[in-house]
């Protein structure tokens, strides 16, 4: 079938986008079976743009110097033409909101709105990281009552104390995150249920002669530091929600602002762990429907080449020996898996039925994929479904680099010994444990001067660095109100390898 | 699926956002502006620049790893290597490297951040501290200047004044004094009388009086009454006006180079920049001397050039003379600023001295001087050359004396903003600075 062109040359106007939205749609929804959010596509500046670079690309933020600074910083590097511009941005809200720019020509909105409208959009919708962890419905409201909360203190209580505490904040935001989703308060219902559960169990085994055996002495030293620890629920990684939670000294407009950087971290936080996946569903959607829309006939060849031309741009992968060598690009590894899970699935050879069984050769590549997308994270993603053929293709390899040697040693490539070290190591350079610190508030002396005690687990010998550590654990002390003491502890042999001690600042 | 056009929104949305890192960054902002004016042309003073600050006060801080003692690495494109390789470490990584990258990074954020000032940025910070000092005569002029503003409640007034709840207010205690009876009470003497006609009992009568009289009551005692209106009074206030005049001097004879005459016109214009954007009513007059004194336009003053000798006494007279005529001491503060080489004919020195101290200085705030000499002369600022000029000579005892008169010397283009800044510092750091 041949269908009409959406669009010729590169003018556009709100019909055009409309026209491509829906053939896009159509593609997308019956052939390709996405399952997407409404969408909502906004035209902006290149101005508008680069506000939204500096405030974390949300349309409503609170307002910070950061955000200034970033502002400053990408305007400068946009100026001297150092830098395009990104041609889009996507917010996992519901509706979906996807802002392109005004300067794209048809072809490149078109591409924009195959790849963020459909490709991200179904992403946020079923990937279970963002299921468990973010709230397309409200995020926008949350966000603009955020907004007019800090702007409310500021004028209550002084842009210098809400900038101090946001600064505190913004400092700890990394370790304001859950990993593992919190235990939830049951309901009432739940928790009448529990309870008679409790007392039919009690009946059952009840025994009076129970009551003639002579108690444990009760209280011991070893029990009361536990259940104090367990009182304030530590160990806990979340730092910002433990000082919301605990902070002695702390104001309630003081803990609510804690709170709201705490869960904008959270939001952010499945975004981190799926770059790879989810720029690569964005950009195979993006392949799969230009191409289809192309295939029929509803953009011309000339459409068709400009879009191929910034396609193979975004997904470019240079050798690490080139000049232009910046680590792994994540549209083009996210890209080239997809594409290689489509190729197992139709065409799988005799090496990917042995690797992966379960899905070579099923046929339908659509419905392997949508699973991929829903129910794994980068590194479970490359744990999983980094093919040999892949391996052999990027030419990937191992090289370790220990400081007690005096050279690097090539310890995999790609050959039949090295693909599973090569799969394992390049997967555990996505984990999150990998990159973000581990550390964990362990102890509070209440009883003593009120010090708060965290662990850093070191691993590999990796320390904090320290100046920053030392200006963050400020922060930390200023929001406690007290003494703090971060102890590295290396995790293999517990030993303690270095300590830092903060107290907070006079006033 | 909408569209939404949002490209006709109000633009700069980190408007708020910058301006809270620029105060963020405000020392380390004004020392680069500092830096960065010196030199630029005072005409470049009103476009915008980059400057760049160090990024030490606005660094942001997280918690990060070193190196560590282990790294792996997984890099695409392999050619030749196989297990077990050894690699020479890569030239300027080598010794240290876990650390010395660390550092690298760390070093990196240290760099000077760069960024673009707007041109009212740029001159504000440039000139935030600067003042006209001793800005006195406050005066009441009657023309235009008088605002209004609230100032209680009247029992009259146009119907767009009228303040509601006030009357209601009023109306209610009325009401309640006169005890006036309510609806309900009404009401309920109906519903009683009523009862009574059905039973036909003996209250009827009395009730049908109470009822009669509590509804002339009401009727009698109105809900609202013109007694109740209040409306809100607004009272005119006179507006203090603060009302300047700036006199700006300078010698364009024949002794004044090239050289001297741009940095008395550098002066100049900063000052004309600074005021104009300082204070909304300042005037300013530009007098202009040789031997004979003139006041012109501004084009003229900065653009057109004279010959002929030096006596610094026209130029005052002409200053008194337009005092006189336009500009009475007792409504208008009065600032002078003069730009000279020094040259003066020496029979005129006593004149100009007489002039200054006993007629001038009396009537003006402040009388600022600036001697412009030859680029290769090094001085600047408070301390005397070999060769002092005759002008400086007279002056220098007045300023002993006078605390209105104040002079400099400038010889170098960048001395200028300096200079400048000497001489329209607020007065407290000022005094600071003395003691």
């Amino acid at each position: 079938m041949r269908g009409e062109l959406l669009y010729e040359g590169k003018d556009w106007d709100f019909g055009t986008i409309q026209r491509i939205h829906d053939a896009v749609a159509d593609i997308a929804h019956k052939e390709l079976g996405l399952d997407t959010f409404p969408n909502q596509i906004e035209i902006i500046t290149a101005e508008q743009m680069l506000d939204a670079y500096a405030s974390t690309g949300m349309p409503l933020f609170y307002k910070h110097w950061s955000f200034g600074k970033r502002f400053a910083q990408h305007e400068g590097i946009y100026r001297m033409g150092l830098q395009g511009l990104a041609y889009e941005i996507v917010i996992n809200a519901d509706p979906c909101i996807s802002y392109i720019m005004e300067e794209n020509s048809a072809t490149m909105q078109t591409l924009v709105i195959a790849h963020a409208a459909f490709g991200h959009n179904h992403f946020f919708k079923h990937n279970y990281q963002f299921r468990q962890w973010t709230d397309p419905e409200g995020i926008l409201d949350y966000l603009s009552f955020a907004k007019a909360y800090i702007s409310n203190c500021e004028e209550r209580y002084g842009h210098a104390e809400v900038e101090r505490l946001l600064d505190a904040a913004h400092a700890l935001m990394p370790q304001g995150i859950d990993r593992y989703p919190r235990k939830r308060p049951l309901n009432l219902h739940m928790e009448e249920k529990r309870e008679q559960d409790r007392k039919e169990e009690r009946e059952r085994v009840y025994d009076d002669l129970w009551r003639t055996v002579p108690g444990r002495a009760r209280g011991s030293k070893q029990m009361a530091g536990d259940k104090r620890r367990a009182l304030l629920g530590l160990p806990q990684e979340n730092i910002l929600y433990f000082l919301e939670k605990a902070a002695p000294r702390l104001k309630p407009w003081q803990r609510e602002v804690l709170r709201i950087v705490r869960l904008i971290a959270q939001y952010f936080y499945p975004q981190q762990q799926t770059k790879v996946m989810n720029e690569g569903c964005a950009t195979y959607c993006h392949y799969r429907l230009l191409g289809r829309l192309h295939e029929t006939g509803q953009i011309g060849d000339g459409s068709f080449l400009e879009f191929l031309t910034s396609h193979t741009n975004a997904t470019r992968q240079p050798f690490y020996d080139s000049p232009s060598y910046s680590g792994i690009n994540p549209y083009a590894l996210g890209f080239d898996m997809m594409r290689d899970i489509e190729r197992i699935v139709r065409e799988p050879t005799e090496e990917d039925r042995y690797w992966f069984p379960e899905i070579a050769g099923t046929g339908d590549e659509m419905e392997v994929l949508r699973n991929v997308w829903a129910n794994y994270r980068d590194d479970s993603f490359i744990a999983q479904f980094l093919s040999p053929r892949l391996i052999r293709n990027w030419r990937l390899f191992h090289v370790v680099d220990d400081r007690e040697q005096p050279h690097l040693e090539v310890s995999a490539i790609h050959n039949e010994r090295g693909y599973r070290d090569l799969r394992r190591s390049l997967a555990a350079q996505y984990e999150v444990g990998g990159y973000a610190p581990d550390i964990q508030i362990v102890d509070v002396d209440l009883a003593g001067n009120r010090k708060l005690v965290l662990h850093h687990r070191v691993r590999d010998g990796k320390m904090l660095e320290l100046t920053n550590a030392s200006m963050v654990l400020g922060h930390l002390a200023n929001l406690w109100g007290y003494e703090v003491l971060l102890q590295e502890i290396d995790s293999g042999t517990e030993q303690v390898l270095k300590e830092h001690m903060v107290r907070p600042e006079a006033g | 699926m909408h569209i939404v056009d949002r490209r006709l929104n109000p633009g700069s949305k980190s408007f708020a956002n910058r301006q809270r890192f620029l105060r963020r960054a405000k020392d380390m902002v004004e020392k680069a502006v500092r830096e960065a004016s010196k030199d630029r042309a005072i005409g470049d003073l009103e476009s915008p620049g980059e400057i760049s600050i160090p990024s030490e006060g606005t660094r942001e801080p997280t918690f990060r790893h070193t190196q560590g003692s282990r790294r792996d690495l997984v890099l695409p494109g392999n050619k030749d290597y196989v297990e077990g390789d050894l690699i020479e470490r890569p030239r300027g990584e080598g010794e240290g490297e876990g650390a010395g990258g660390q550092v690298g990074r760390g070093d990196g954020q240290e760099d000077a951040f760069r960024f673009i000032l707007t041109r009212d940025e740029f001159l504000s910070i440039f000139l935030d501290d600067l003042e006209l000092p001793d800005l006195a005569k406050r005066r009441v002029a009657q023309t235009e200047k008088e605002g209004l503003r609230r100032a209680g409640y009247t029992t009259t007034g146009t119907p767009a004044n009228l303040a509601l709840h006030r009357t209601l207010q009023t109306s209610l205690s009325r009401r309640i004094a006169l005890k006036r009876p309510k609806q309900g009470a009404v009401d309920d003497l109906a519903l009683r009388l009523e009862e009574a006609l059905r039973l036909e009992s003996p209250d009827v009568e009395r009730l049908t009086a109470e009822l009669e009289a509590m509804r002339t009551k009401r009727a009698r005692i109105s809900y609202l009454d013109p007694i109740d209106l209040r409306y809100r009074r607004f009272e005119r206030f006179p507006k203090p006006v603060t009302q300047a005049v700036m006199f700006c001097l300078m010698d364009v004879s024949g002794s004044m180079t090239e050289h001297m005459k741009d940095l008395a016109k550098r002066f100049f214009m900063l000052l004309h920049v600074f005021l104009t954007r300082r204070y909304k009513r300042v005037e300013i007059v530009f007098i202009r001397h040789t031997d004979r004194a003139g006041e012109v336009d501004e084009e003229t003053f900065f653009r057109s050039a004279e010959t002929g000798g030096t006596m610094v006494s026209s130029a005052l007279q002409e200053m008194l003379k337009v005092i006189r005529e336009r500009y009475d001491p007792g409504v208008w503060n009065i600032y002078a600023a003069q730009a000279s080489d020094g040259d003066n004919l020496s029979s005129d020195n006593p004149q100009t001295r007489e002039l200054l101290q006993n007629q001038i200085l009396p009537l003006c705030q402040y009388f600022a001087y600036v001697e412009v000499s030859g680029p290769n002369v090094e001085t600047h600022g408070y301390v005397p050359h070999h060769g002092q000029s005759s002008l400086w000579l007279t002056y220098a005892a007045l300023q002993k004396e006078n605390e209105k008169f104040q002079m400099r010397r400038v010889s170098r283009r960048e001395h200028i903003y300096s200079v400048f800044r000497q001489l329209f510092q607020r007065r407290a750091t000022k005094t600071a600075e003395a003691s």
